[in-house]
């Protein structure tokens, strides 16, 4: 008994030290490896683009995780990652906590649509007063008589208006607040702008498919979720009045109109709250990849400068296909430009 | 008077030497285990000092929670956390006592033992053994509800629960709206899904426990009982389950302590609004629920606030265990004074 004692723990010891052997080896192979993290929105197009550039650059190899926006800009702050994104862009004093700056590319784009669950009615037309009277908390009923005057002779429910809006924080969330903001000066006061404002009304659910699923399953639902989402899942997409009065439904060539309005300063941040285009969409938005301006490694930068001009130019004839808006040419010129920002810190190994 | 070697010695210093080893090595342990917790409770203490000073207790007495205004309140979440927990520990326990008596007195494997009689195989070697197995299987079934994970709860109640009582609950809110818990309408998430399916997720905690506690009761008991005329039912309300019952607190117990701190399934059933509303079918919040979503976004002026209200979860969690506890002694008392 007492030998088979000793032989167990003879074996139990191999067993742990060659686990922690195993463990010593990671990364021998050389190669470079790039760490990103931040936006859940462009995830599917940046999972695309970075498996396409590790199938053709075979030593390369990046790590995206979709952590959310602002976990993504805490992440360059804290020096974790080597680039972040964000559908937020970065304020001001974020940026200054950046010890050595940070260059933000407009990658790609989206807009943010209104799914609505309602039998039997098909395109519904809502008017700027209506939907933020909507999400304001304002019109109760599908019969309302603004959400008449908008759809004549279509036969709507008798019913409550379900609004579903997102129980997590998000930069979906930001950019469709800053829309009803800049139309609604109501809401500016009272929500405001912000990735999870106290909404006067609705049910919450976490995530862009938890707003699909309540709103496929709940009659009388309407919630705002990406394009790209709506696209993938056949989902009826409200169409909405603009700045210039016309009712404008979503698609690439809508949101492409929207987005070309936008000035790009010099750090590459635009908004386009409301885009008074006669056929623009109206909720629409730019997101960006946070690199710093100085990187240390000698071996990764000019592996991220190649990545970023990848995405830049071929990459966008990905992103129709996934539900993403292309960069306008202008944009993409700009933001190629400023990829020569990224350089080597002075004292780099 | 020469001896042969003594059978017995006293211990050797090798084995004194192990002894105390073991003894400390266990010791240390015990208390590694103390401290972790405490040391979970005091970063946590720490990171909240900052909202507790800004807030004071006025946070677990308002409703608004406003990250643009800075008025944070948790009072609808902590209405919801007892209401849902209270809810579902009501409707898990009957269902799991019930199915705890069920399988203690092997109902299904007398019913199955009663086929075979028909086919004369009840003392057949392999048909005969199948009473037992059926008993066996229909247990670890019960005990399998547990191993589901719970986003996978949240997912099944989100796609099947939602529109299966959805017709139901509109039927008692049409005829029957002017009685409070059915007061509003089911739009989506709310608090009934979130009951039910919380209910299914305690079930086989209390089960389990509770089958444990029935099956420990003494044989004696029992046949005493039957000695003295009483029916099978009679003997399972007046003798069993009495004796059992310091078991059957325990896990009930358990099965609130998992319900408050439930986070995943109830971050997707629950609606997450912050409104406190004594209708089953409105939207309702919960402090696990709000953590859970809030905290990945949150600025850092957040973070404080949401360590607050970690904090004051941890608090709850810690009153009802020390509620229970007392519970527990006063029914153990009451029963064991007859030894």
């Amino acid at each position: 008994m007492k030998t088979s004692h000793w032989g167990m723990m003879v074996l139990t010891a191999i067993i742990t030290l060659s686990f922690v052997a195993c463990s010593g080896n990671k990364g021998s192979t050389e190669g470079v490896r790039l760490q990103g993290a931040g936006a859940s929105f462009p995830n599917p197009l940046y999972q695309k683009w970075f498996k396409t550039y590790s199938a053709s650059h075979g030593s390369v190899q990046i790590d995206y995780q979709s952590v959310g926006s602002g976990s993504g800009v805490k992440s360059v702050i804290d020096k974790t990652v080597d680039f972040g994104a964000s559908d937020m862009a970065m304020t001001p004093e974020d940026m200054a906590k950046v010890d050595g700056g940070v260059q933000l590319l407009p990658m790609t784009a989206g807009c943010i649509v209104l799914t609505y669950n309602l039998k039997g009615v098909t395109n519904l037309k809502l008017s700027r007063a209506t939907y933020a009277g909507i999400f304001l908390g304002k019109v109760k009923k599908w019969n309302d008589p603004l959400i008449k005057k908008d759809n004549p002779g279509v036969a709507l429910p008798d019913g409550p208006v379900n609004v579903v809006v997102r129980a997590d924080g998000s930069g979906t969330t930001f950019v469709f607040t800053k829309h009803l903001s800049a139309i609604s000066p109501e809401f500016a006061q009272n929500p405001g702008v912000n990735s999870l404002p106290n909404w006067p009304t609705g049910t919450r659910s976490k995530g862009n498919d938890g707003v699909t699923a309540s709103v496929m399953m709940t009659p009388g639902a309407i919630g705002y979720i990406e394009y790209g989402y709506a696209k993938s899942q056949n989902l009826p997409m409200a169409i909405l009045e603009n700045k210039s009065g016309s009712f404008v439904a979503p698609s690439t060539a809508s949101a492409q109109a929207a987005l070309a309005t936008a000035q790009f300063p010099d750090d590459l941040i635009a908004w386009v709250p409301d885009p008074d285009a006669k056929d623009a969409y109206p909720i629409a938005t730019y997101t960006w990849i946070i690199c710093y301006k100085q990187y240390h490694d000698k071996a990764k930068l000019p592996v991220l400068r190649d990545l970023l001009t990848y995405c830049i130019t071929d990459g966008q004839k990905e992103s129709e296909a996934l539900g993403y808006i292309p960069l306008p040419a202008a944009v993409a010129d700009k933001a190629k430009a400023a990829i020569q920002n990224i350089a080597l810190a002075p004292n780099a190994t | 008077m020469a001896e042969a070697k003594a059978i017995t010695q006293p211990p050797t210093g090798l084995q004194r030497a192990t002894d105390s080893v073991f003894r400390g090595l266990c010791y240390s342990f015990a208390w590694l285990s103390v401290l972790a917790v405490i040391f979970i409770v005091l970063r946590i203490a720490f990171a909240a000092a900052p909202a507790v000073r800004q807030y004071g207790l006025g946070f677990l007495a308002t409703r608004t929670w406003d990250p643009n205004k800075e008025q944070f309140g948790i009072l609808p979440e902590i209405w919801g956390t007892m209401y849902t927990s209270m809810l579902a520990l009501g409707i898990g326990t009957a269902f799991g006592v019930a199915a705890a008596v069920f399988l203690s007195e092997s109902y299904l494997g007398a019913f199955v033992f009663s086929v075979l009689k028909l086919f004369h195989l009840e003392f057949h070697p392999f048909w005969g053994k199948l009473p037992e197995q059926v008993e066996n299987v229909l247990k670890n079934l019960i005990e399998l509800l547990a191993a589901i994970p719970s986003v996978v709860y949240g997912l099944w109640g989100l796609h099947v629960v939602i529109p299966l009582i959805r017709p139901a609950c509109d039927w008692l809110h049409m005829r029957m709206g002017w009685f409070a818990p059915f007061g509003t309408d089911l739009s989506g998430p709310g608090v009934l899904p979130a009951v039910v399916v919380l209910s299914i997720m305690i079930l086989p905690t209390i089960t389990a426990i509770s089958r444990q506690a029935l099956v420990s009761v003494p044989p004696k008991l029992r046949m005493a009982a039957y000695g003295l005329g009483a029916t099978q039912w009679e003997t399972i309300f007046a003798v069993i389950l009495p004796t059992a019952a310091r078991g059957i607190l325990g896990g009930i117990l358990l099965a609130f302590g998992r319900a408050l701190g439930e986070t995943m399934a109830l971050a997707m059933l629950v609606g997450n609004a912050n409104t406190i509303s004594v209708s089953l079918f409105s939207p309702a919040n919960t402090l696990a629920a709000l953590l859970a979503n809030t905290f990945p976004e949150a600025h850092p002026k957040e973070i404080g606030v949401l360590m607050y209200a970690a904090l004051v979860l941890l608090g709850i969690t810690l009153v009802v265990n020390m509620i229970g506890a007392f519970i527990l002694q006063r029914a153990s008392a009451g029963i064991e004074g007859g030894k």
